[in-house]
């Protein structure tokens, strides 16, 4: 494959999948708990949390990768601080996987949500009776029911990380070998005489990616579903 | 051994305020629903708090809010089995079993998977994924999940409500020696009379959130002025020893020395089974009958005759055998001249004695 490539294009297919791999390892723990708390606490400015959750699913994502780079940049208010302790997202492969996070993290949070609810929240009571904390409730009654749409929410997100370009290009540019994904790539490829080929290669890298997670969801939701019983 | 049970809790247009204590055994909290006895089994699992409670089980406090303290659920050492079985869909009923097991590990265990597995006949099961039982054996696996997690007090709540009625009476016999083999207290929540006939020790009967009576099972039973059912479903209980099958497919027991003629139990001779005598089984006459074809005649003396509001009288008859109550007509009541002290004899029709109010104790 790496022949059929070219480098550049490759070093995008690379980086790609590791922006995209880390968005969704960066997102999934936070997207437990935002989850967990929409589903199940009644919380002082729970609405507000929900629209701010998935507001980068309607709004533009050039918007989206504005508002990372005023707050997250290194003149930004959070960026400053976190510059200081030598963390710097803005124009690094890291800052793409943050935009990339923010952007697949509503797909996330609602899949998590939706299988959260639909646990019986009975079972939880059954297992604090037979002596289970509520943590231990959640690690061996909520959590590995809740597993179908985790992972399901996981692959999307996974998919969605790699075709973000919108925020990514805005927060972090299209620095090669850097911060140019798949997208950034075909698109610069596109913007100079003789790409179109390059371009199609990735095209059709970015189909068997999308296509390869989609399946993957499909065979791991159902085997889990059929694992816990509930197929 | 002792259960002592305080809560107060008030909902709209509804005060739930009940008190009771009860010693070893079986304590069956027996009402329609509505009476608030979920709430109550609720309260003393810890799954919904109430604005007042005081719970100790075995002089260990779980609740009392007097003093502002309330053990989350986790930490009562509970086995509680519920109506739907609740058993744990992603694990196999060997890891459900143990689920509770594995969690108490500093309590004395009261069964060994062992015993579980034998006691309740599961041991076919064991790998089987919940989804894969029938509903009397979650039911079971439920009752044995319950036992393993090493639990000082049972609780059930409606544990028979949502099976049919050969699966109730496959499951009955095992809450029955829940009661006799284990010296645990049991908290079992039901709105059926025959259960309660069949299981109680004590019975707590709740009506729109207060304690109605309390007492043992017969003493309750068999009080004419008792009626949740209406007065159709009232019966007394009578403590019984099996002496004799017959050839001719009766058992032969002994209430204290009084003959009583069933159809075939299973028991074994010298078995203790408590009879549950419905009141509309039950003749009335002043005169030792003759030439009847019911084989269950008992004498005794008139304890009360109470009259209610329709057509209908409820005559508690105290017999060698125990009280039992007889349910005929005012007029029949007036004709007979029966009133208190009064000498007669109770006809009880053999047959009709059904299986399900006859169980071991």
């Amino acid at each position: 494959m790496s022949d059929w490539l070219g480098p550049q294009e490759w070093s995008a297919v690379a980086l790609s999948l590791q922006v995209a791999f880390w968005a969704m390892m960066g997102a999934v723990v936070p997207g437990i708990f935002v989850a967990y708390a929409l589903a199940r606490w009644d919380f002082f400015g729970k609405q507000f949390v929900n629209v701010l959750v998935h507001l980068p699913l309607v709004l533009p994502p050039v918007a989206t990768g504005y508002l990372l780079l005023v707050t997250v940049g290194t003149q930004g208010v959070i960026g400053g601080a976190l510059k200081e302790i030598g963390v710097v997202f803005a124009f690094r492969w890291t800052g793409a996987a943050l935009a990339a996070a923010v952007m697949a993290f509503p797909l996330l949070v609602r899949s998590i949500r939706l299988s959260l609810e639909a646990i019986n929240p009975k079972l939880e009571q059954a297992a604090a009776t037979l002596g289970a904390s509520p943590v231990r409730v959640f690690f061996t009654v909520t959590l590995p029911l809740m597993l179908p749409g985790l992972l399901a929410g996981m692959v999307l997100a996974f998919a969605k990380a790699m075709g973000e370009f919108g925020a990514t290009i805005t927060f972090v540019s299209n620095i090669p070998g850097q911060t140019r994904t798949l997208p950034s790539a075909i698109y610069a490829f596109l913007q100079v005489p003789g790409g179109e080929t390059a371009a199609m290669r990735l095209v059709v890298v970015s189909i068997v990616v999308a296509a390869g997670a989609l399946i993957l969801s499909e065979v791991l939701a159902r085997r889990i579903a059929a694992k816990v019983g509930q197929a | 051994m002792s259960v002592e049970v305080q809560i107060r809790q008030g909902f709209q247009g509804f005060d739930l305020d009940v008190s009771f204590q009860a010693s070893a055994g079986l304590t069956v909290l027996f009402g329609s629903s509505g009476s608030g006895k979920t709430t109550v089994i609720n309260a003393v699992a810890g799954l919904s708090k109430p604005e007042q409670s005081r719970i100790v089980i075995n002089d260990e406090v779980l609740s009392d809010s007097a003093v502002g303290h309330w053990l989350p659920p986790h930490q009562r050492s509970l086995g509680y089995v519920f109506q739907e079985g609740r058993l744990f869909p992603h694990m196999n009923v060997r890891k459900n079993l143990m689920y509770g097991n594995a969690l108490a590990k500093g309590r004395a265990a009261v069964v060994t998977l062992d015993q579980v597995v034998e006691i309740l006949g599961i041991g076919n099961l064991l790998e089987r994924r919940p989804a894969e039982l029938s509903g009397g054996e979650k039911q079971r696996v439920a009752i044995g999940r319950a036992l393993l997690a090493r639990p000082k007090l049972i609780l059930a709540d409606e544990p028979l409500a949502a099976l049919d009625e050969p699966r109730k009476a496959e499951i009955l016999p095992y809450f029955e020696r829940l009661r006799d083999e284990f010296s645990l207290p049991v908290l079992y929540v039901t709105h059926s009379i025959a259960e309660v006939a069949r299981l109680a020790t004590t019975v707590v009967a709740l009506k729109d959130g207060r304690v109605d009576r309390v007492g043992p099972a017969a003493e309750v039973l068999s009080d004419p002025s008792f009626t949740p059912m209406g007065p159709r479903a009232v019966g007394a209980v009578l403590e019984a020893k099996v002496v004799k099958h017959h050839k001719d497919g009766l058992t032969e027991l002994s209430a204290n020395g009084v003959a009583l003629m069933l159809p075939q139990l299973s028991h074994a001779v010298g078995d203790q089974v408590r009879v549950r005598v419905a009141a509309h089984d039950v003749i009335l006459s002043r005169e030792a009958p003759k030439g009847l074809s019911a084989l269950n005649i008992v004498a005794g003396k008139v304890h009360s005759v109470r009259a209610g509001g329709g057509p209908g009288a409820i005559v508690a008859v105290d017999t060698k055998a125990g009280r039992i109550l007889a349910r005929i007509t005012r007029r029949s009541a007036t004709a007979l001249e029966l009133s208190e002290g009064v000498i007669c004899y109770a006809v009880i029709k053999s047959v009709s004695v059904a299986p399900q109010d006859i169980g071991a104790r």
